[in-house]
């Protein structure tokens, strides 16, 4: 690991003011650590946040505010989450382990970097990790890549299961810029495409710092569900994953959600799907015909079309689980 | 009068030494120069010391430490506590996990530089008085392992388990310790072991 100074600010205006070039802020430090041990990040500075953010989950009139520093079992463990955002709760525990989600918080749960192969591996190219050296995934190992929004230079995909549930109950992503101004971004638009700049992974501007994610108000709580297929049973990134929710009304579907991770380069979600799905009889046929229309809207690689098969059947399991209950936690 | 000692150190023949070595390397060719500098680079990092203090096992530490150090660096190098093992060292196989302020985290994933003030547990800070923890024992009685590597890192992780309420059932056990990885194929006996101290 390359060497670098530490500084430790006590609130975001003292940590706006530390004069660093090529400086880094870390929090739960789950995937930042790792990275500089494998020298793919090698800041020259670290800039811990946890002390100058806010860790609290609070409720607000029309929805809940998680605080960035609120750790992934924090907010997995929260009584108000469990019992109104039950979604969220399941997302958080199908991912990592019991010791990671103490460390990892929420805002570094948005930031995290892909687990493509070809990112973590510093003798093979990456245009994420190296800028114009190439992707190697493009036309190799292709298990871990994306079925829809890749590009020609980058075919990575996000690997969080938080994001998707976030994705799924429209999240806002509230920020502080280096100027001190504050910010909005809809989740919908903070994760981007690779297109041809895969080093960038979100639209949060240079030095700004997430501070909070709020979740609006839904009547989803009852009817959830989080399906995620991987390698092995726990502890494992997802091939393909399933947020769905629904908000039933006489048998018939009032409002739905459904969105997928390990599909793209961002969470994604299926409106063609859910447009279907709005109106129509909450059955496994219905069910059926919005997990095809989703598939038929992928653009697989040539070694990963298994993953549109592990897409039709996440999301018709998602949303007949939905429909049982929601008390899986 | 440690000046003179100072001075004795880079005696007249270093100083001759010295200076005619940096003379022959301005005569070499440039790509050459390059090389000695990586690799004098590569040999003489400039680390970033930082002072630190903490509790590990109720004791306290204060201590000057390179900022790169991770917890169980600090653990194993520096303070000699080698009972938290280095499996992955990159937070795939749980061997390291240890309690941070009584939540299990991975130490191999933790900057020492962030746990100013904080309370740190390892499987040394677990017996109490010479008597071994209740998990200890059960790992003992129902054989929770083979070759013992991951065995730190599982009885660590079995007690916050306990902690946490995470073993209704043997399906959930096996989830909650799904972060800790053996090797040997220990799992029904850490998952007995684990059962016998929930009960």
């Amino acid at each position: 690991m390359k060497p670098f100074r530490y500084h430790s600010p006590k609130t975001v205006t003292s940590a706006f003011q530390i004069e660093e070039e090529e400086s880094q802020y870390i929090a739960g430090g789950t995937n930042l650590v790792d990275l500089m041990k494998k020298q793919i990040q090698e800041p020259n500075a670290i800039i811990y946040v946890n002390e100058a953010l806010f860790a609290t989950i609070e409720l607000k009139k029309k929805g809940v505010q998680i605080n960035a520093m609120a750790t992934n079992s924090d907010v997995a463990e929260n009584n108000n989450i469990k019992k109104d955002y039950p979604l969220i709760a399941q997302a958080i525990l199908a991912g990592a382990s019991p010791q990671i989600r103490n460390m990892a918080t929420t805002g570094g749960n948005l930031l995290q970097r892909t687990r493509c192969p070809y990112f973590y591996d510093t003798s093979l190219p990456c245009n994420k990790r190296k800028p114009n050296s190439g992707c190697g995934a493009l036309n190799g190992h292709q298990r871990m890549a994306g079925i829809i929004g890749n590009s020609t230079s980058c075919v990575a995909v996000h690997p969080s299961d938080f994001c998707v549930a976030l994705i799924a109950l429209d999240a806002k992503v509230n920020i502080t810029k280096k100027d001190g101004s504050q910010d909005t971004i809809d989740f919908k638009d903070f994760h981007r495409l690779p297109e041809d700049q895969p080093q960038k992974d979100t639209n949060l501007p240079e030095q700004a710092l997430i501070t909070s994610i709020f979740i609006p108000r839904n009547n989803f709580k009852n009817n959830v569900a989080y399906v995620k297929i991987r390698e092995r049973d726990s502890y494992a990134f997802a091939l393909v994953s399933t947020a769905a929710a629904l908000e039933l009304k006489n048998g018939k579907i009032k409002k739905v959600r459904l969105a997928s991770g390990g599909v793209a380069h961002k969470p994604w979600r299926w409106k063609t799907s859910e447009n279907f799905l709005k109106g129509r009889q909450a059955n496994r046929k219905n069910f059926e015909e919005a997990a095809r229309l989703a598939a038929a809207e992928t653009k697989p690689l040539q070694h990963n079309t298994f993953k549109v098969a592990l897409l039709e059947g996440a999301i018709t399991e998602a949303l007949l689980q939905s429909l049982s209950n929601s008390s899986k936690i | 009068m440690t000046n003179q000692q100072d001075s004795t150190k880079y005696s007249r023949r270093f100083f001759i030494k010295a200076s005619s070595a940096f003379a022959t390397l301005s005569l070499l060719p440039k790509t050459i120069k390059a090389l000695y500098k990586d690799v004098k680079e590569a040999l003489f990092v400039k680390k970033e010391i930082i002072p630190l203090s903490l509790r590990i096992n109720k004791k306290e530490y204060t201590l000057n430490i390179d900022s790169r150090t991770t917890l169980l660096d600090l653990l194993r190098e520096n303070l000699k506590l080698t009972g938290t093992k280095k499996g992955c060292d990159h937070g795939q196989c749980g061997a390291c996990t240890v309690h941070l302020d009584e939540k299990r985290i991975l130490s191999c994933l933790t900057l020492a530089a962030t746990l100013v003030n904080k309370d740190v547990t390892t499987i040394e800070g677990l017996a109490n008085d010479g008597s071994l923890h209740p998990m200890q024992e059960a790992f003992l009685e129902h054989d929770g392992y083979q070759c013992g590597y991951c065995t730190s890192g599982q009885i660590m992780s079995a007690v916050a388990c306990v902690n946490e309420g995470r073993t209704t059932s043997t399906e959930e056990i096996k989830e909650f310790m799904s972060g800790n990885i053996c090797r040997c194929g220990a799992y029904n006996g850490i998952t007995n072991a684990i059962k016998s101290v929930a009960k």
